[in-house]
């Protein structure tokens, strides 16, 4: 199944309908695509975000990707993965990630993007910092990202 | 030699993007990195004493301290991950 699981890590936006649509028209044994879409809105704790910047680590992004879309593909029976993450200068309403999931049936693929997105929160090297009316400023690592994802061990 | 690379914050608090270490028997782990680089400055012992804001990777996987090193490695400090 791996020629059905994409990464892609990338500056530009990316067209979510196409996705899902290239995803379930890959085979007539796809019964369910689910999607979450993760993007950045503008205010966090409690001020106004103008623009959000987003680094990452290249290299090793794309190995802690592999490595948690390889897990959901032992975890569940999945009919294809994507992970589309952006990286640079984004604003409000910007899509940040995308994670869709392929399978025969809807109870496996929510199960694995939850999964996928979970583990992305937690175990992918990306970092935010966020530019307000008073500065910038980092992004703290939220808690309860840690105890979302440790409800899959 | 060992490349050492930072990110995000700590690559900021430290003004440093990447450092070279001649691989040896005085450098066999990563604790004996994060020692020597906090013979930096005052700046450096405060930012990686703060062990819960710094994780690190070799090789580009996650890993701890106890982990040796060898030359040709790739060590990374960085903050807990924010993306998603």
């Amino acid at each position: 199944m791996d020629e059905m699981n994409q990464i892609r890590i990338q500056k530009e936006p990316f067209d979510i309908a196409a996705v899902q649509e290239e995803m379930r028209t890959a085979n007539p044994a796809i019964g369910a695509v689910v999607a979450f879409l993760g993007q950045m809105r503008d205010i966090n704790e409690g001020d106004q975000i103008n623009t959000m910047t987003l680094e990452h680590y290249p290299g090793m992004t794309e190995k802690a990707l592999q490595a948690i879309v390889d897990e959901a593909d032992q975890r569940w029976d999945l009919m294809g993965i994507r992970v589309i993450h952006r990286v640079g200068e984004l604003k409000p309403l910007d899509p940040i990630v995308l994670v869709a999931v392929a399978s025969a049936h809807r109870g496996e693929a929510f199960q694995a993007c939850e999964f996928v997105i979970d583990y992305l929160k937690t175990r992918a090297p990306f970092w935010k910092k966020e530019q307000t009316p008073d500065g910038e400023r980092w992004v703290d690592a939220r808690h309860g990202d840690s105890e979302a994802e440790e409800r899959w061990s | 030699m060992i490349k050492v690379l930072f990110f995000a914050r700590l690559r900021e608090q430290l003004d440093t993007e990447m450092l070279e270490f001649e691989a040896g028997p005085e450098l066999p782990d990563i604790a004996a990195i994060i020692k020597l680089l906090k013979q930096r400055g005052d700046n450096w012992i405060e930012v990686l004493g703060d062990e819960q804001m710094v994780l690190v990777a070799l090789n580009q996987e996650m890993t701890d301290a106890s982990a040796a090193v060898n030359d040709g490695d790739e060590v990374a400090f960085f903050p807990p991950v924010t993306g998603g």
